[in-house]
């Protein structure tokens, strides 16, 4: 029985397990990203690389050393130097002297036969249609689950009146996806997930709204961003991200499958600063804060690994964009510090400016209706 | 009369500030944290409460600095702020109209943008020790010219020098090669202070509408060789106020005094003598492995930080 193992991304491990073990195989379920992971990326990637190749190398490591034979990661058509990652992965990796298999799934669009051979290696399990539908049923709804209570954390937070409380609920439901076996149980698990929020006392109050842009593996994984997420949230922060992973997929392997352009309203948006792709999620670290300014929040937050070209690309456009917008905008470099000191000076004087600027603008808006009733 | 107190702990300084109801500095202490910021702390408290015999009535303290949450729990403070903040609102009181303000400090350099007395914009430096304090320091020493002179030799100069500002190795191995081809020591730190000033405009400042009044504040402006630089780089004069060195203390003060507490958690001038220790170690309860902080008081755990759960919390934290 082939042993696969794949990247450790946010909650993603869960579904990829779900999926990976009803084909037939064996999961070895990769560890979250700690030091022990980026000591071994930093020990054996290029100097230059990103922070995401440093830790999906270094987990590579560790699920290798844990017995995995088939690794399985995604690979990509941009002009980002991501797409090649795993080739180069896959040559330190068995210069190292690991002995395994690498499967990089590229995207359908372009590369769909190959995406299909590369399936069917990972189908070792007589399976009738009826079971690829249960499956594919089962492993879509979890994703989808995963997501919202991830969303549902993000909105309770900032206006708990217990610190913790909404972290401590996340965990759980998260806990509670991760064991349903059937269909059933994941929408018995939502309703209760949804209960559990609910019960959380909340304020009454209005937090600012930062909307979070940026590179996919420092926006999805929690470890590798500082948990800027939480951080925000324990300042009163509502967050909202750029990307979920459920929504990454439907525009990017679904509807890139039919040449319909998923992320379209994204890339229209972006336009007027930002014409042509640049690889990675440039054009949609720009597209979407322009969509967070049209929605109304106070500022935008990019997260960018240390030397990622296309979120360098878009760091240069996205002040303009913000200032012509009107909204606050910081910029965050990511890589293996652990020290959270630094992070959270800037994003508390970011949320000081955002909730001096919102005064600001609100007693400019108050003031007729005082003066109203003055006279 | 009321005092407010203001510590900003700094990775290379740090600074305490005592403003009166008035507002006016009554005193300021800079010291260095050499690496050991609760001696620091009692080492200032105890210069601070040598000058008076401690006779003050502190109504409020403040804390700031990248130490600002040990500072905090080891002075009692009242109010933790991140040092932006606290530099923009001590630049406000002391210069209204000012619209930017330069500041570059020992291991780090910020640049806050101000429009009609409210912080718009602002940047820190994130992976870059080039332009700060600390690699002046350690040219004037490897120069073997006091830290205090190095500016006014880079007014000497008639002929500057061109040195690689991007980043610190270049900068130095630069200076290195033109001082051993027999370049003067003065051309060397002129162009130094360009390279310098050229980083800062080109890398924080990148993408920032930089527009009179314009402050320049921080240890290192204290170097006239920078004051110029940046003059002559943006054809602009330069200010530099008063309390340039502690105006991250001064704005911690100020905060203290503007959050009008009622009972100041302040532990007393008396602090200098109590035995505060940390340690720490790694919680292994979950595959984190959170490096667990504790903050000891006479051996007695009064906080604790570093864990991503909370399960090690043990009191209330002043982390703002």
């Amino acid at each position: 029985m082939r042993k696969v193992s794949f990247p450790y991304m946010g909650t993603s491990y869960i579904p990829f397990k779900k999926l990976l073990t009803s084909f037939g195989n064996e999961v070895v379920i990769p560890p979250k990203p700690t030091e022990e992971t980026i000591s071994f990326g930093t020990k054996f990637a290029p100097e230059f690389a990103c922070y995401p190749f440093k830790i999906v190398l270094g987990t590579f490591v560790q699920v290798l050393e844990a017995g995995a034979d088939t690794l399985v990661s995604s690979g990509g058509v941009g002009p980002c130097r991501a797409g090649l990652y795993t080739t180069l992965q896959e040559k330190i990796l068995k210069d190292l002297g690991y002995e395994f298999e690498m499967i990089t799934l590229e995207p359908p669009g372009r590369h769909f036969r190959d995406l299909l051979y590369n399936i069917k290696k990972l189908i070792n399990a007589p399976l009738t249609w009826r079971d690829y539908i249960n499956i594919t049923k089962f492993v879509w709804k979890q994703l989808v689950l995963l997501d919202k209570v991830e969303r549902l954390s993000h909105k309770v937070r900032p206006v708990e009146v217990k610190k913790g409380e909404a972290t401590k609920v996340y965990k759980k439901c998260v806990d509670m996806i991760a064991s349903a076996e059937k269909y059933g149980d994941l929408r018995e698990i939502e309703r209760e997930c949804e209960l559990l929020y609910d019960n959380i006392e909340k304020r009454d109050y209005e937090p600012i709204k930062i909307g979070i842009v940026g590179e996919i593996y420092v926006l999805l994984e929690p470890s590798s961003n500082l948990e800027i997420e939480e951080m925000l949230g324990d300042l009163g922060v509502y967050v909202e991200r750029s990307m979920f992973l459920s929504d990454y997929t439907i525009s990017n392997a679904v509807m890139d499958l039919f040449h319909m352009a998923g992320e379209r309203d994204v890339k229209k948006t972006a336009a007027p600063y930002f014409k042509e792709m640049c690889g990675g999620h440039g054009r949609e670290s720009v597209g979407n804060a322009i969509l967070f300014a049209k929605r109304g929040f106070d500022g935008v937050i990019q997260l960018s690994p240390f030397t990622c070209i296309p979120e360098i690309v878009a760091k240069s456009i996205l002040p303009t964009v913000c200032r012509d917008h009107k909204i606050g905008f910081l910029t965050i470099s990511l890589d293996e510090q652990t020290g959270k000191e630094g992070l959270r000076t800037r994003i508390e004087a970011f949320v000081d400016l955002l909730r001096a600027k919102r005064r600001r603008t609100k007693s400019f808006a108050v003031k007729p209706q005082v003066a109203k009733e003055m006279a | 009369m009321a005092y407010y107190l203001g510590v900003d702990v700094g990775s290379v300084s740090t600074n305490l500030v005592l403003i009166d109801e008035e507002e006016n500095v009554q005193e300021s202490i800079y010291i260095r944290t050499q690496g050991n910021p609760i001696k620091a702390v009692q080492v200032g408290m105890r210069k601070l409460a040598s000058k008076n015999k401690g006779d003050w009535d502190v109504r409020g303290v403040g804390a700031t600095g990248s130490g600002r949450n040990l500072a905090g729990v080891i002075v009692g403070a009242d109010v933790v702020k991140n040092e932006i903040t606290a530099h923009a609102v001590a630049t406000l009181r002391e210069v209204p109209d000012v619209q930017t303000v330069l500041e570059i400090g020992g291991q780090d350099s910020k640049i806050i943008i101000i429009r009609d007395g409210v912080v718009t914009d602002f940047a820190m430096n994130t992976v870059c020790a080039a332009g700060t304090g600390s690699f002046l320091d350690q040219q004037a020493n490897r120069l073997n010219i006091p830290i205090e002179e190095f500016g006014n030799y880079a007014l000497k100069s008639k002929n500057p020098v061109r040195i690689a500002g991007r980043c610190a190795v270049f900068a130095e191995s630069d200076m290195v090669h033109k001082q051993q081809l027999g370049h003067r020591p003065e051309d060397i730190i002129r162009g130094l202070c360009e390279a310098l000033v050229r980083n800062y405009l080109n890398n924080i400042a990148k993408g920032k509408e930089i527009r009179p009044r314009i402050v320049f504040q921080g240890g290192v402006a204290a170097n006239a060789g920078m004051k110029a630089a940046f003059e002559d780089a943006l054809g602009e004069e330069i200010y530099i106020p008063k309390h340039y060195d502690v105006m991250g203390a001064l704005g911690a003060a100020l905060l203290a005094k503007d959050a009008q507490v009622s009972k100041t958690r302040f532990k007393g001038f008396g602090l200098s003598d109590i035995n505060f220790t940390a340690d720490s170690f790694e919680c292994n309860g979950c595959p984190n492995h959170c490096e667990v902080v504790n903050i000891k008081m006479e051996g007695k755990v009064i906080a604790r930080w570093g864990d991503r759960c909370n399960k090690w919390k043990v009191v209330e934290n002043t982390v703002a």
